[in-house]
């Protein structure tokens, strides 16, 4: 839209300062946060001189740490396992016709327009009757955890990874891949060295929402956790029920960092991307 | 002599459609030959189906005497320029020349030699580690050809090649492009649909519509004697005269008049006579030339071209265009005059549907 | 599909039959690629959809436990009771709430941010989402503490001398917090749509003697429709199903329909009704998304 059509006078103003409250709106919250991690004391929202207090006790909570630790080995595991499926699902979809294809690609599209508690509930349920089954048929004493877990946020995953990727892989040339085989490559080849490097970007910016949507996952993990493999966001959300402290200050301050992290990687494949 | 590429009774259908009906084909080595046709004819399919990246549906397709129709492209010694160039984005000059040969297993050193041997041909030396969005469409299009080359294609396919560049360097483009085919010895097929383009640069030209091939055959021969009536409108301007065989020297035109024209039609076929612009000739109107080979009407419309002026005629049932070379001396005609506009019957000729 | 497969090394003469051939050879490399995908979300995501349809039929037992012969009807009968009909209203009024509030909010934002320079844009797009970024929990988490009864919203309520609030644990809060987590969900259809919109023709309105009020109403307004609809599609849908958020800033007096579906399967323990709900939730947003394709929306 060219700038001649900006607004004049009063409507002008209001644009800007809306523009403006906006943004407050959105960083004013997390920069509170962020302050009020650092205040020394009990009553989360006062100010009460500099201390590093709370971040300690973050260090010194096995709980929190093993929350931590268990929410990024899951993330790892989810984030591998899904870009393979997503990546294949995309190329299977973007470079090939075959029969059902319809069908998958609305299956593709369901995860991510469900509900969170709807899934949770849906994948409680399941593993409840699959560990039944095994039981019954080869006396097989499964119980949820890690894996149950995975499994549950992979089943998201695959599908936000296959989306972004097949965003880049439509947006390629194909005649790319034409002119690779007219050179002498075999398919495999082909794909190697000419349509990978092509959609890596796409391929980090999934892994990046995978891994961000997996340490994020509150409801569907609380449902399908089992003993010992309670994660980081859903061992924050006990807390929050039971009350605010500073400690949960502190861990929300430092999964926000791990946020940013994130965020800043995945700024930097955006860029790799629209320079490729 | 083995032909380079010999397509017989070749089909390619797209589910209903079909894009190529039995075309019968056969490129010499050495030549520079265009399939030239409007979008949709079938030419850019007949091109991939050569390069492999199409099978037929049906047909034999042999590249010096060897059957590799149903061959996969990447086994084929035949190399194409797409039309966008299809540069691969995230290698530089260098890598991009040297991926077929990398793809063939030939060795880094040789690869890196032989692709700078072939960047200094298409005169790119010193632009070796750019990538393709930092050059120029001519710039790109000569990796592009390069790119083909180094691995030493029997023949070489174009896609459309030119159609990206503007007019001046696509003038310049098609002399160098002749040239290079001239140095490097093997046969270039390009396919497009800009018939000054394949008139400049080929050395035999198929004609393709709604995927038949009409005429094959030089330039001079198929401007001069098109094989019909489509191929003598699609190849630059002329005049059609709708008419009827008479006999194998005379036509009958609709409104009625008698020209003489040669033909090996049978009796009573409907043709049209081709006078192309310039074979006419416009004089004041008289009664001294041959009444088969000519006709009075008025000036209607002049156009000037700088280098010639166009003159429309128009007759009591149609119109006419006529060129004139601008040239110092030459009589010119106001619009209104009564003219009368001859031709040699020997320079037009007959053709049906 | 342009690439072609390799077929046998022998080559002979193209036939009919080859061509098919090598099609359908195509199309099955398609397929394996597609299946492990395929037959993934068949087992975790298919089937499991089913047994919650088949569990939404059964009975809940006297432990609490789920009884799953004797199909009935009665989780579904149960909707229309008027506890949960109030719950159900309530959810649907607050997600209306937070989708016209964020409508409003992002409609002038997104038409500022669609008339700034090219390259200023992408710098205030990045801005718009980052804090989307960020963790869910987390956001909702300050708005905790930020409304809390000692936080800096009571503070500063004070020093204005308007007293404490009662923010926390209202239904304003779960708008307040619904709306600050889906707002970027309205923002950028907007601004994809209006920005699409050639300028030119905001600019014949206005020689044309339309005043800037007019403009809107009858040129920007309407083509900008589609982003409407979109953006309010992606705000209600999740608002309607939301459940962290009224968890944290609700409080027990906003019970919604996550939260309610949530204590079936964890306290009330009444699975089959529990299941009732998530399918009923589930059927609404199937509902929302295709009039969502339907009027023409675009994948993220």
């Amino acid at each position: 839209m060219s700038t001649a059509v900006e607004p004049r006078g009063w409507a002008k103003a209001a644009l800007h300062i809306n523009g403006w409250l906006v943004y407050i709106f959105f960083y004013a919250p997390i920069a509170l946060l962020v302050l009020f991690s650092f205040s020394d004391n009990r009553n989360v929202g006062i100010w009460g001189g500099f201390t590093l207090d709370w971040y300690q006790d973050f260090f010194d909570s096995s709980n929190a740490r093993g929350a931590l630790s268990n929410s990024v080995k899951i993330a790892i595991v989810v984030t591998i396992i899904s870009v393979i499926l997503g990546t294949m699902a995309a190329l299977a979809l973007e470079r090939f016709t075959f029969k059902g294809k319809k069908v998958f690609d609305a299956l593709l599209y369901l995860p991510i327009i469900i509900p969170d508690v709807t899934m949770a509930v849906m994948l409680l349920l399941f593993f409840g009757e699959f560990f039944d089954v095994l039981d019954m048929l080869f006396g097989l004493q499964l119980r949820k955890g890690f894996w149950s877990i995975t499994i549950s946020h992979i089943a998201f995953n695959i599908s936000f990874v296959s989306v972004i990727v097949r965003a880049r892989l439509s947006g390629m040339n194909t005649n790319l891949e034409e002119a690779a085989v007219d050179l002498y490559a075999s398919r495999w080849k082909a794909f190697r060295h000419v349509t990978l490097p092509q959609i890596v970007p796409g391929i980090a910016g999934g892994a990046l929402l995978a891994m961000t949507l997996s340490l994020d996952d509150v409801v569907i993990t609380q449902f399908v956790t089992g003993p010992g493999w309670t994660t980081l966001p859903v061992y924050v959300f006990g807390l929050i029920r039971k009350g605010v402290t500073p400690l949960i200050n502190s861990i929300s301050v430092i999964m926000l960092l791990a946020s940013m992290i994130l965020v800043v990687l995945s700024l930097f494949a955006e860029r790799a991307r629209r320079g490729g | 002599m083995t032909a380079a590429v010999e397509l017989k009774a070749i089909t390619k259908k797209f589910g209903d459609v079909v894009a190529v009906d039995n075309v019968d084909l056969a490129i010499e080595d050495g030549e520079f030959f265009a399939m030239l046709g409007p979008s949709g004819c079938g030419k850019t399919t007949t091109l991939r189906m050569i390069a492999g990246l199409e099978f037929p549906t049906q047909g034999s397709l042999s590249i010096f005497g060897e059957e590799v129709g149903t061959l996969a492209p990447n086994k084929r010694s035949v190399n194409t320029v797409f039309q966008n160039y299809a540069l691969f984005p995230h290698l530089t000059v260098l890598e991009n020349v040297g991926f077929g040969l990398k793809m063939q297993g030939v060795d880094k050193g040789e690869t890196r030699s032989r692709s700078m041997e072939m960047i200094e041909l298409v005169q790119l030396e010193g632009l070796e580690d750019r990538k393709p969005s930092q050059m120029s469409g001519g710039q790109q299009q000569r990796v592009a050809l390069a790119r083909a080359l180094v691995n030493q294609p029997k023949v070489l396919l174009l896609d459309e090649p030119l159609g990206a560049l503007d007019l001046k360097l696509r003038q310049e483009m098609q002399l160098e492009l002749k040239k290079l085919q001239r140095d490097v010895g093997i046969s270039f097929v390009f396919v497009t649909h800009d018939q000054e383009e394949a008139l400049t640069m080929a050395d035999r030209i198929a004609v393709m519509h709604e995927g038949k091939l009409l005429q094959v055959a030089s330039p001079e021969e198929i401007y001069e004697t098109p094989a019909n009536r489509f191929v003598a409108d699609f190849i630059g301007r002329t005049n059609l005269l709708e008419g009827t065989v008479s006999d194998s020297e005379t036509v009958i035109l609709t409104n009625g008049t008698s020209i003489r024209a040669h033909s090996n039609f049978a009796a009573g076929t409907r043709v049209s006579i081709s006078i192309r612009p310039e074979r006419a000739k416009i004089t004041q109107q008289n009664d001294d030339g041959n009444p088969l080979s000519s006709v009075n009407g008025t000036v209607e419309t002049i156009t000037y071209l700088g280098n010639a002026r166009v003159y429309g005629v128009k007759f009591t049932w149609m119109s006419l265009e006529v060129r004139e070379e601008n040239r110092p001396g030459v009589q010119l005609y106001e619009p209104g005059t009564p003219i009368t506009v001859s031709w040699d019957h020997d320079a037009i000729s007959v053709v049906a549907d | 599909m342009t690439v072609t497969s390799e077929p046998s090394s022998e080559s002979a003469e193209a036939t009919p039959q080859f061509e098919k051939a090598a099609q359908r050879k195509e199309s099955r490399r398609g397929f394996l690629l597609a299946l492990p995908s395929y037959l993934y979300l068949i087992i975790f995501f298919v089937i499991p959809l089913a047994i919650v349809l088949v569990y939404s039929f059964a009975t809940r037992n006297r432990f609490g436990g789920t009884d799953l012969s004797g199909w009935n009807l009665a989780s579904y009968e149960r909707i229309a009771e008027p506890i949960v009909r109030t719950i159900l209203f309530r959810s649907l009024w607050l997600a209306f709430l937070t989708t016209i509030i964020c409508l409003l909010i992002a409609y002038p934002f997104a038409y500022f941010l669609a008339t700034r320079r090219p390259a200023i844009r992408n710098v205030m797009l990045v801005f718009v989402m980052i804090p989307f970024w960020t963790n869910f929990l987390v956001r909702n988490f300050a708005w905790r503490v930020i409304l809390g009864n000692d936080g800096p919203l009571t503070k500063t309520t004070e020093f204005l001398g308007l007293g404490t609030h009662e923010l926390l644990f209202s239904q304003k809060a779960v708008v307040l917090g619904l709306v600050y987590g889906y707002l970027p969900f309205m923002i950028l259809p907007l601004y994809a749509a209006i920005e699409r919109i050639d300028g030119q023709l905001i600019e014949a309105s206005r020689d044309l003697y339309g005043s800037g009020w007019q403009s809107f109403r009858n040129v920007l307004l309407p083509l900008s429709m589609p982003g409407v609809i979109a953006g309010s599609i992606l705000v209600f849908i999740p608002s309607l199903g939301a459940y962290v958020t009224p968890e944290i800033l609700g409080g027990a007096k906003t019970t919604l329909l996550g939260s309610y579906i949530v204590t079936q399967f964890l306290t009330a323990r009444n699975w089959p009704f529990g299941a009732a709900l998530s399918f009923v939730l589930m059927a609404i947003m199937l509902v929302g998304t295709v009039i969502y394709f339907r009027k023409g929306g675009r994948t993220l």
